[in-house]
């Protein structure tokens, strides 16, 4: 059992940084907070697709004959696109997190339901 | 020139992406609002024509396969053109030119002047999104295509003109992000088990697959992702206040394209990708959307009652509406996917000429609450009509666009021997009756509020793209030939060789 843990422990870790952001995201109230919660959620995902890509023995993917072995090179190209998409959802949100404080004076949670009149 | 014609004919699945992905950032260049209007109109009515040609050309020659850079599949990109998503490209992009052709008053009068041309800029960057996720058959391409729309669609949304909006397209950011990292889990799963993100290769990879875990995990995560996007009861939450406090045109658009779009890359991968035999059989995917659909089409009605903002009343509408969409789903059929997809179309039409009229009822009083609705039959005739038309497609009354969807829903909950379904459908459809009532009796029969004054019809470039859209829904009442064929040979063409 233990074994089973330590052998995929990059699973465990990725499973672990995803509930964490994930729980940030759903339990905080203040906005800035829940995308520090979204972003850790979004990098969980990015090392599970990192260290899927790991050959054991292998080394970086380099074509070339004294290499035989070598890591797969796509999930790595695919979660660079998906950290771009995760700056820009960042950016986004904080913009929008700007705006959101310059109309209310608040960026929390329960502050703005009060605020829009909802409970 | 012919050998011209025939390499555009060649590139078309690319140019559907390309030309909308290319006018987006001539749009921020331009600068100017009308400039970037115009660059945004062209861009998005050839989107229209040329989906329409690829419409034509798959359903009568069968799926085009285009290896994006010349790479071929599987480790290239593959655009796939079928009947089924042929059909969603000639929804979507006509939807977005006729609001596009709606949005210039609309847009002068709701969005500042300095950030017009970027509201084009979004608006046609999220058409784009849209596109993308339907013409692609890769399924990571899927996902980078889905975050391409959201983005804009986010600030699109931001751009409405209450404070209110901001915290609705932060609301939706949250769990739109949330919806679209569950769909990139999946994806990964399925990269992990398969080695391919090539749609076609997975189809054929996932049958001795079934059984493992990380499999079913994909699946549960691609299904949990998508009906956020597609806010499938109960996980709707993001979408009334979205589309309340979006910018006119934004509200309009998105209602009738953004979800349908999510929707529709869950029937490719429950029935393309991982097939009816394993969703359906091996899991319990009919009740897993049967009962969220069911609930979402009496809670989305039975909310709308409530509303006293007539754009969240539609909103809410949406909910129900994809509860039927999803009924049809559900049921896993040749005619259940039919009449998913031929309400996917309506309900486009539909929404979006409810939506357009509401901006111009906007456009004239600066408000969407009921109560300031009273009596404006007399005042704005045309836009009221357009109400009263696509309210009656809604309802489903017959010799509209919402009857030949619910007369199919219908018979293929008869054909699946489910008939206490016709019966929810029947009932969930009279409470359509009451909220769309509640909005007739305010415009026809009540008088208009002391201290307003004269209200003149709204301007006829928002008028005539209305009516357009109310129009359809007359005319698609009546001559079905298209979207039933178009619906009739995609679902055909999702169950081919399973069930």
């Amino acid at each position: 059992m233990l074994q089973a843990i330590l052998d995929h422990y990059n699973y465990w870790i990725a499973i672990f940084l995803m509930m964490v952001g994930f729980y940030t995201v759903v339990a905080r109230s203040n906005l800035i907070k829940k995308l520090v919660g979204l972003n850790i959620f979004q990098t969980s995902v990015f090392l599970l697709y990192i260290s899927m890509g790991k050959v054991t023995g292998g080394t970086a993917p380099i074509l070339d004959d004294r290499f035989p072995i070598y890591s797969n090179p796509i999930p790595h190209v695919l979660i660079l696109t998906a950290i771009v998409v995760g700056v820009a959802t960042t950016a986004l949100g904080l913009a929008l997190v700007v705006r959101i404080r310059e109309s209310y004076s608040t960026i929390e949670e329960d502050e703005l339901n009060l605020a829009d009149g909802e409970t | 020139m012919s050998g011209l014609i025939a390499d555009l004919t060649h590139h078309l699945p690319a140019l559907q992406v390309v030309v909308p992905l290319v006018a987006a950032p001539l749009c921020l260049l331009a600068g100017r609002a009308w400039l970037a209007w115009i660059i945004a109109f062209a861009a998005s009515a050839s989107a229209t024509v040329t989906a329409t040609i690829l419409a034509y050309l798959t359903f009568h020659n069968g799926a085009i396969s285009y290896h994006m850079g010349g790479w071929a599949p599987p480790w290239g990109i593959e655009y796939v053109v079928d009947t089924a998503n042929a059909f969603i490209l000639m929804l979507v992009s006509a939807i977005s030119t006729v609001v596009l052709a709606y949005s210039p008053a609309s847009v002068a009068r709701e969005i500042r002047p300095g950030s017009q041309h970027l509201f084009y800029c979004m608006f046609i960057l999220c058409l784009t999104g849209l596109l993308g996720i339907t013409v692609t058959g890769d399924a990571f391409n899927v996902f980078v295509f889905l975050e391409i729309s959201s983005l804009s669609s986010y600030a699109l949304i931001a751009m409405g003109g209450q404070r209110k909006a901001l915290t609705a397209a932060f609301q939706y950011l949250i769990m739109g992000t949330i919806g679209a990292t569950f769909f990139l889990i999946g994806v990964g799963l399925l990269y992990m088990m398969t080695g391919t993100l090539n749609m076609a290769d997975m189809q054929a990879r996932i049958p001795s697959l079934q059984d493992s875990r990380p499999v079913l995990a994909a699946f549960a995560f691609i299904t949990v992702g998508l009906a956020l996007k597609a806010a499938l009861f109960p996980l709707h939450l993001w979408l009334p206040n979205a589309y309340a406090f979006a910018p006119s045109a934004v509200s309009a658009f998105m209602a009738a394209t953004a979800t349908k779009v999510s929707l529709y890359v869950l029937l490719r991968f429950t029935f393309t990708i991982f097939g009816a035999k394993f969703a359906f059989l091996n899991l319990p995917l009919h009740w897993v959307l049967l009962v969220p659909a069911v609930i979402a089409m009496f809670a989305g009605s039975f909310s709308a009652i409530f509303q006293r903002d007539i754009k969240r009343m539609l909103a809410y509408s949406s909910i129900a509406q994809i509860g039927y969409i999803t009924l049809g789903i559900s049921l896993a059929s040749s005619a259940g996917i039919a009449a998913a997809l031929i309400h996917i179309f309506n309900h486009g039409l539909m929404k979006a000429a409810l939506f357009c009229a509401i901006g111009c009822i906007f456009y004239r009083i600066g408000t969407t609450r009921i109560e300031q609705m009273a009596g404006l039959g007399r005042q704005m005739p045309w836009t009221t009509t357009a109400i009263v038309v696509a309210g009656l497609s809604l309802l489903g009354v017959p010799l509209t666009a919402g009857f030949i969807s619910k007369w199919y829903l219908v018979q293929a909950a008869l054909q699946a021997d489910l008939w206490w379904l016709v019966v929810l459908v029947v009932l969930s459809s009279m409470l359509a009756l009451v909220y769309i009532w509640r909005l007739v009796e305010a415009m026809y029969f009540k008088e208009p509020p002391p201290g307003r004054g004269a209200v003149a019809e709204a301007p006829l470039s928002m008028l005539v793209p209305t009516l357009l859209l109310a129009g359809a829904n007359i005319y698609f009442g009546i001559d079905t030939r298209v979207p039933v064929a178009m619906s009739e040979s995609a679902a055909t063409l999702l169950l081919r060789g399973q069930m």
